[in-house]
């Protein structure tokens, strides 16, 4: 069991590194952010010596190296657009990042899986035929037109939802939520229904489609002969076994929908990781966009690390670490 | 009894009234831009809107009005008492937000630490040798050259509290270099201006509320002001026709007509000082990017003129720009000083004269060339650019663009390496507002050591034009300074040593209730607005 965490955890690393360097090189094609740094006024040679004193003359592995061993130490460096330690900027957007994908998460669970449910129970009815094209447009419209759409709707004519920001956020020491204000909670809703949409497609079709499978199943049809009401059938035999892959994908989606609130949070200026992320790709501001990049890879390494680790707790041919001992 | 209920009925509806009166009153103000504030450091970074922000906290010895011309604001009187001596007599009994008082050491200090490297000011103090108290009501500076324009370079300069600054450790500027602690004088700041600090949300908001103790009588009827960054522009637009933001400060053009068409919006439109102009490699003795070996035809004038008579103005004006624009024939736009409307027209746009012109220099054929462009600097720069293109065309010159973002584009054109043969630049002379920082930074031969041309991407030469440039700079009389001005233009428009294109529009949108004065260099200082 150990060998297997340590023989993960080796990997990560791994990708850790090769993520970063590849981000790393590819910041060598946004541009120089000196030109964004200074005022048109700054002469070629404060130019010139503040790039040296960034060190962004340096060859690529040079600065690679730099960046690696100031962030093992725990230093990520200063935005050159903000003059603010990336640590601490990157800390204080990930609570609206967080708050949102979790909402967009639970928003896609608890509309996606009903809905599966009444498709798959009934596929001929005309509401899951409505269904069916709903998700439709979800899997097809491009995030940020379904949140123009959104803000367009409901910020702009009907003026009952806010159209940018976060509203009013309270801080729990360092961190930050707007769960707990009204502001804050409308502020919440359009965000987490575009960011989720996808998800919710994603789930209601896969619900549908495994409760289509599962009712036609013969232990369905004993339960059936054995006088259960239709909703025992429906609920605790049909779809507490369609679940099982439902939680897989929604897990492993979390880590998307985290990566992917980049676009949700530029339409609705939701001010989390990913707008920063944007923020600094557009005026080359290296040290934000490498930071954010490494930590979305940790965080995709650690909930792979974690779905191994549940596939290993829960399939016993995994635990048999060498293959030669299987038969 | 019914004389009581009276009574209370009275204290009631003078509460209301109260309250009612406070209500229509308080006229708080929300206005957004798509990008933020970098920092509220005074000396952080020489950008407009930056300093046009921090105007509204700090405050610098002298201000500009309406019209842009120079006002009294920290200092009350100011002269250039010998060639190279400046004197300024401070406004007494001033406040800082914080309650210390304002005095001749809190200027010397601020001036210092402005023009002391990290700051990003050092530019303004070419010329300063030294700045000096006198008594606690006056100030000097002595200057190394004459510096007849000393004056307008000090609205950008503002004055911090010394001994605040010292106590925060925040006497020097931020630098960017230095991944240590942050600057104190990042997200706090203490000025004498007409707002006061009250939030700091790098990148999402900023909230600033008046200054009960200015000195000044408060032109504007706000109680507080918020700032939000929305980034992405229908977000920013919505925001707006939704009536939770009452002012944009960066319209994309594309809503502009539906924003002016709107119940509840307007639009506010005049030119902005910054002209947009093409320019060419003259430098060059072969062209990085063009079919053109062994010579570079842009050393001809009479290529140079072709391409001016080539480009249909009035057609960028009308198509692309969709009326929001103001052609100009000179470097520089109405509002600067140095601006001369008799020299302000241009020659006639006329492709059979252009092809003669090439054909008189030999490329009967026309020829290819490259042409650099950004695409998210100016207003519709890209699409001006493939305007151009296509005029270009038909006098037989193949244009290979490459529009860029301004983060690339910047990095290919600008200096030491001017890698481009025919680009486009957008120029104000904001630190000045004269003409004369035109000539230096952009039309003057390029000499590092003097820093002269630093921006004169082309490489365009001609010692005549840099004799008088050198000279007015150091004239104090101002009608033979303003001729010398004249005959630099006159040499400029001869050689058609580039192509001035627009001054484009400024637009600004607002709420129908919002009046705001629009000053042609784009800063918008928040004194001016008012809520009705």
């Amino acid at each position: 069991m150990i060998a297997f965490v340590l023989r993960r955890l080796l990997q990560a690393v791994a990708v850790m590194l090769v993520v970063s360097l590849i981000s790393f090189a590819l910041f060598n094609f946004v541009g120089d952010p000196i030109n964004n740094m200074v005022g048109q006024e700054t002469t070629l040679d404060e130019r010139a010596e503040l790039r040296r004193q960034l060190g962004l003359e340096d060859p690529i592995p040079l600065r690679f190296a730099r960046f690696i061993g100031n962030a093992l130490q725990g230093n990520l460096g200063v935005s050159y657009r903000m003059a603010e330690p990336v640590g601490r900027l990157i800390l204080s957007r990930l609570p609206a990042t967080l708050e949102l994908s979790l909402a967009a998460a639970v928003f896609a669970l608890l509309v996606g899986v009903p809905m599966g449910v009444y498709c798959g129970l009934y596929p001929r009815a005309p509401l899951a035929r409505l269904f069916q094209a709903v998700s439709l447009v979800g899997v097809s419209l491009p995030t940020f037109l379904i949140g123009i759409l959104l803000i367009l709707i409901f910020a702009v004519h009907l003026n009952i939802l806010p159209s940018f920001g976060r509203g009013e956020a309270v801080a729990l020491g360092w961190w930050t939520t707007g769960l707990l204000t009204a502001a804050g909670l409308k502020a919440l809703i359009l965000p987490a229904i575009t960011l989720g949409l996808f998800q919710m497609t994603l789930i209601m079709r896969l619900v549908r489609s495994e409760m289509l499978e599962v009712l036609r199943t013969d232990y369905i049809k004993f339960a059936r002969a054995r006088g259960l009401s239709n909703r025992a059938v429906h609920f605790s035999h049909a779809l507490r076994n369609t679940l099982v892959p439902v939680i897989t994908i929604t897990g492993l989606q979390l880590g998307a929908i985290i990566a992917f609130a980049v676009i949700t949070e530029t339409v609705f200026q939701w001010p989390g990781m990913g707008l920063l992320f944007i923020q600094s790709v557009q005026f080359a501001d290296v040290p934000v966009m490498a930071s954010y990049l490494i930590l979305i890879a940790l965080l995709f390494v650690i909930i792979n690390l974690v779905v191994d680790l549940l596939y290993y707790a829960v399939d016993p041919r995994l635990r048999l670490d060498r293959p030669g001992k299987a038969a | 009894m019914a004389m009581l209920r009276h009574a209370r009925a009275g204290v009631w509806a003078a509460l209301l009234l109260a309250v009612g009166g406070s209500l229509a009153e308080a006229k708080p103000f929300r206005f957004a831009n798509d990008g933020d504030v970098g920092s509220m450091d005074p000396t952080f970074r020489n950008e407009t809107f930056q300093l046009t922000f921090i105007s509204n906290i700090y405050e610098a010895l002298l201000r500009r009005d309406r019209n842009l011309k120079l006002e009294a604001s920290l200092a009350t009187e100011w002269k250039q008492v010998e060639p190279m001596l400046w004197r300024f007599k401070l406004r007494q009994g001033v406040k800082f937000h914080d309650g210390t008082p304002f005095t001749a050491d809190d200027v010397v200090f601020s001036v210092n630490r402005a023009a002391t490297a990290p700051s990003n000011m050092t530019g303004y103090f070419a010329s300063l040798k030294e700045v000096r108290k006198v008594d606690d009501s006056t100030i000097e500076f002595e200057t190394k050259v004459i510096d007849p324009l000393l004056d307008q370079k000090l609205v950008q300069i503002y004055i911090l509290s010394k001994p605040w600054a010292e106590k925060n450790g925040a006497s020097k500027s931020t630098d960017v270099t230095k991944p240590a602690e942050e600057n104190h004088a990042t997200r706090n700041a203490n000025g004498t201006g007409p707002f006061v600090l009250k939030l700091r949300d790098p990148g999402v908001k900023t909230v600033i509320a008046p200054n009960p103790n200015w000195w000044d009588k408060a032109e504007h009827n706000l109680t507080e002001v918020t700032f939000s960054v929305i980034q992405n522009d229908a977000t920013r637009v919505a925001a707006l026709l939704s009536g939770e933001i009452d002012f944009i400060y960066t319209v994309p053009p594309q809503d502009t007509e539906r924003l002016s068409k709107a119940d509840n919006t307007k639009i506010m439109q005049g030119p902005e000082t910054r002209v947009v102009y093409l320019g060419f490699d003259q430098a060059r003795d072969e062209l990085q990017e063009s079919n053109v070996k062994g010579k570079n035809p842009y050393k001809d004038v009479r290529v140079r003129e072709a391409f001016y008579r080539a480009i249909d103005i009035e057609a960028i004006k009308t198509r692309v720009m969709r009326g929001q624009a103001t052609p100009v024939a000179l470097m520089v736009a109405p509002g600067i000083n140095g601006y001369v409307k008799e020299l302000d027209v241009r020659p006639k746009y006329d492709p059979d004269a252009a092809k003669k012109l090439l054909a008189d220099a030999g490329y009967t054929q026309g020829f290819e060339t490259g042409m650099d462009c950004p695409n998210d600097r100016y207003v519709n720069d890209e699409a001006i650019c493939q305007a151009v293109v296509a005029m270009l065309a038909r006098i037989g010159i193949k244009v290979n663009l490459l529009a860029q973002t301004r983060t690339k584009y910047f990095a290919k054109i600008l200096g030491p390496g001017y890698n481009t043969s025919f680009y486009m630049l957008g120029w104000s002379p904001a630190s000045t507002y004269d003409t004369h920082n035109v000539f230096e930074q952009l039309l003057q031969s390029r000499n590092p050591a003097a820093k002269k041309g630093a921006f004169n991407v082309g490489g365009y030469s001609n010692p005549q034009l840099d004799a008088l440039a050198d000279k007015l700079e150091q004239e104090v009389d101002k009608a033979k300074r303003d001729a010398m001005i004249a005959d630099a233009h006159k040499i400029f428009q001869k050689d058609f040593a580039n192509i001035p294109l627009h001054q484009q529009a400024l637009i600004w949108s607002m709420r129908k209730n919002i009046d705001a004065v629009q000053l042609a260099d784009n800063s918008f200082p928040l004194r001016f607005v008012q809520v009705k």
